[in-house]
C-alpha cells in the first residue's frame, strides 16, 4: 500500500454501525448458471466496502440487483431501510434519489452535452430548483470533480479518464446517501485509475457517503477499501480490511495479491 | 433454421411486440408526460424527414404520369390523367410510399439509437436516475411516428400532385388551374379519410418495431446494426400487412 494511502487510512473518520444496505441470502441465475447462490453483505453508514472477484462472477450484478435493475432469484436487499423487493416504482425512484450508481461504461447520454447530462437527473428529482441555482449546483458538482471547464462540451469529446469523472459528477449531483461504483477503474491507464480511487476517497469525505466498489484492480482496492468482501463461487468468500486479507495464509485469498 | 423453430421464433416475437404494444397503451396515458421530449421528436421525426419525403414524392409524381402517358394516349384519354394519377396518389401510391420511406430513415434510427443506448448503459442509467425510460424514450417516439407520418403523408401527395403537374407539361400543356380543378374534381372524401386514416398505423407500427428492437438489442455492437436491419424488415412487412387489412375495412366499410 502507498504512504499517502496509508496516510489516508489512518485520517478516516470511526465507521458507525449503522447498517445502511444489507443482504441477506441473494441468489440469481441465468439460466443454468448460478452466479450468486447465498450472498450476505451489511454496509454501514460512512464504509466503503469493496466486493473484489474474478470478472464474470456475479459482482456487477450484485450492485444491480441493489439498483433494482435485476430481480433477485431469492433473498432480502434492504436499502436505507427500504426492502428493496417489495418497492412500487414510485417508492423506487425515490430511492434512487438516494442511491447513487457509476456504470463502468459512464453511460454519459451521448446525444446532451455535459451540462444537459447532469441537468437530467436533476430536472426530474429537483424540478422546483430554479435556473440559477441548477447551473450554480452543476457548476459546483464539475468543480469538484476538476472538469468545470467541459460544461458545454459533448461526452465524446472527452477522454475516458474524464468521462468518468463528468460519470462521477452526475452521480454526485443529487447528494446520494449511497454510491455504488461499478469498476471504476477498468479501462483506464494505471495513473488515470488511481487519480479516479483518488477522487473516490475525496468525494466520500466531502459528501459522506457510503460505498460499494465493484473491483478486481488491486490499487483502486487498496486506495478505496475500509474493508473487502471476496466473492468467490457465488458466496462472500471472506471479509476483512486490505491488510488482514494481504496477510491472509488461503490459497484463494492470495491468488488477487499476487 | 428449422421450419418449427422458426414458426415458434414468429410466435413468440409476436407475442414480445405484443406486450411492447400493451405496455405502451399503459404507460401513454399515466403522468408524468415528457413533453419536452416529444416536441423535440416530432421536430427530428416530422420536420427532418420532410426533404426526403417530399423528395421521393415527386418523383413518384413525375414518374407515374410519364409512365402512363402513352397507354392513355392510346385510347385518347390524355386529360384523364390528372384524375388518374392524384386518385393513385392519394388513394395509396403517396402513403405507402411515404411509409416505407419513413420506414427506412426512422425506423432504423430509432432501433439502432436505442440499441446503441441499451448497450452502453444509458437506458440502465436513466432508469436508476429516476426516469421511466420506456415513457421518456418509447411512449414520445412512438406518439411522435403515429402524428407525424399522417403529416408526411399528406405533404407528400401534394408534392407528387405537383411533380405530376410538371410530368404532364413536359409532353403536353395544361394550365395549373385546370390541372388543380381536374384533380379536385375527382378526389372525394372517401378517397381521402381511409388513405390518412391508414398513414396513423403505419407510424404507430414504426415507431412501435423501432423502438422494441432497440429497446431489447443485445450482443453489443452488433446487435445494434441487426436492430436497425430488423426493425427496417418487420415495419416495412407490417405496412404492406396492414395496408391489406385496413384496404379491406375500407371496402367493407363503402369506402371504394
Amino acid at each position: 500500500m502507498s504512504t499517502q494511502t496509508i496516510a489516508h487510512k489512518n485520517k478516516k473518520k470511526s465507521l458507525l454501525n449503522e447498517p445502511v444496505i444489507v443482504v441477506s441470502d441473494l441468489k440469481k441465475s441465468f439460466g443454468e448458471h448460478d452466479v450468486l447462490t447465498g450472498f450476505n453483505l451489511t454496509l454501514n453508514k460512512g464504509e466503503t466496502v469493496v466486493v473484489l472477484g474474478k470478472s464474470g462472477s456475479g459482482k456487477s450484478v450484485l450492485i444491480k440487483c441493489i439498483i433494482g435493475l435485476m430481480t433477485p432469484d431469492e433473498g432480502k436487499i434492504t436499502v436505507l431501510g427500504n426492502d428493496v423487493s417489495t418497492l412500487n416504482r414510485q417508492d423506487m425512484d425515490k430511492l434512487r434519489m438516494r442511491v447513487g450508481f457509476l456504470f463502468q461504461s459512464n453511460a454519459l447520454y451521448d446525444s446532451m452535452t455535459i451540462r444537459e447530462n447532469l441537468e437530467f437527473p436533476m430536472r426530474r428529482h429537483l424540478a422546483k430548483m430554479n435556473a440559477e441555482e441548477t447551473e450554480r449546483r452543476i457548476i459546483e458538482t464539475l468543480t469538484d470533480v476538476g472538469l468545470a471547464h467541459t460544461i458545454d462540451m459533448m461526452p465524446e469529446e472527452l477522454s475516458g479518464g474524464m468521462q468518468k469523472r463528468v460519470a462521477l459528477a452526475r452521480t454526485l449531483i443529487l447528494n446520494p446517501e449511497i454510491i455504488l461504483y461499478d469498476e471504476p477503474t477498468t479501462g483506464l491507464d494505471p495513473i488515470t485509475g488511481l487519480e479516479i480511487s483518488r477522487l473516490i476517497v475525496e468525494i466520500q469525505e466531502k459528501y459522506q457517503t457510503s460505498s460499494i466498489v465493484i473491483s478486481h484492480d488491486m490499487r483502486c482496492v487498496a486506495e478505496t477499501a475500509d474493508r473487502i468482501a471476496v466473492l468467490l463461487q457465488g458466496k462472500c468468500y471472506t471479509l476483512g480490511t486490505y491488510d488482514e486479507l494481504k496477510n491472509s495464509d488461503d490459497k484463494m485469498i492470495k491468488q488477487f495479491f499476487d | 433454421m428449422k421450419l418449427s423453430k422458426w414458426g415458434a421464433e414468429v410466435f413468440r416475437e409476436t407475442g414480445a411486440i405484443s406486450r411492447f404494444t400493451g405496455l405502451f397503451f399503459r404507460e401513454v396515458f399515466s403522468p408524468r408526460y415528457e413533453f419536452k421530449e416529444f416536441f423535440k421528436q416530432c421536430f427530428l421525426i416530422g420536420y427532418k424527414s420532410l426533404p426526403l419525403i417530399g423528395l421521393t414524392g415527386f418523383i413518384m409524381g413525375l414518374v407515374l404520369i410519364l409512365q402512363l402517358r402513352p397507354t392513355l394516349l392510346q385510347y385518347g384519354v390524355e386529360a384523364k390523367l390528372p384524375a388518374m394519377v392524384s386518385l393513385s396518389i392519394v388513394r395509396e401510391i403517396g402513403p405507402v410510399i411515404s411509409a416505407l420511406i419513413f420506414a427506412g430513415k426512422i425506423g432504423s434510427s430509432i432501433g439502432a439509437e436505442l440499441g446503441s443506448m441499451r448497450v452502453t448503459e444509458q437506458i440502465d442509467s436513466m432508469e436508476v436516475s429516476g426516469t421511466n425510460p420506456f415513457k421518456y424514450l418509447v411512449v414520445t417516439r412512438v406518439l411522435a411516428c403515429t402524428l407525424m407520418l399522417p403529416v408526411l403523408a399528406v405533404l407528400s401527395d401534394a408534392i407528387g400532385i405537383y411533380g405530376s403537374y410538371i410530368g404532364f407539361n413536359i409532353r403536353s400543356a395544361m394550365s395549373p388551374q385546370l390541372f388543380i380543378k381536374q384533380v379536385f374534381a375527382t378526389l372525394e372524401f372517401q378517397d381521402v379519410i381511409p388513405a390518412i386514416v391508414k398513414t396513423y398505423f403505419f407510424g404507430f407500427a414504426v415507431g412501435i418495431v423501432g423502438c422494441y428492437k432497440g429497446y431489447f438489442s443485445k450482443n453489443g455492437t452488433a446487435g445494434v446494426g441487426t436492430a436497425a436491419n430488423s426493425a427496417v424488415v418487420l415495419c416495412s412487412v407490417l405496412i404492406f400487412v396492414i395496408d391489406l387489412i385496413i384496404v379491406q375495412i375500407a371496402d367493407l366499410l363503402g369506402y371504394n
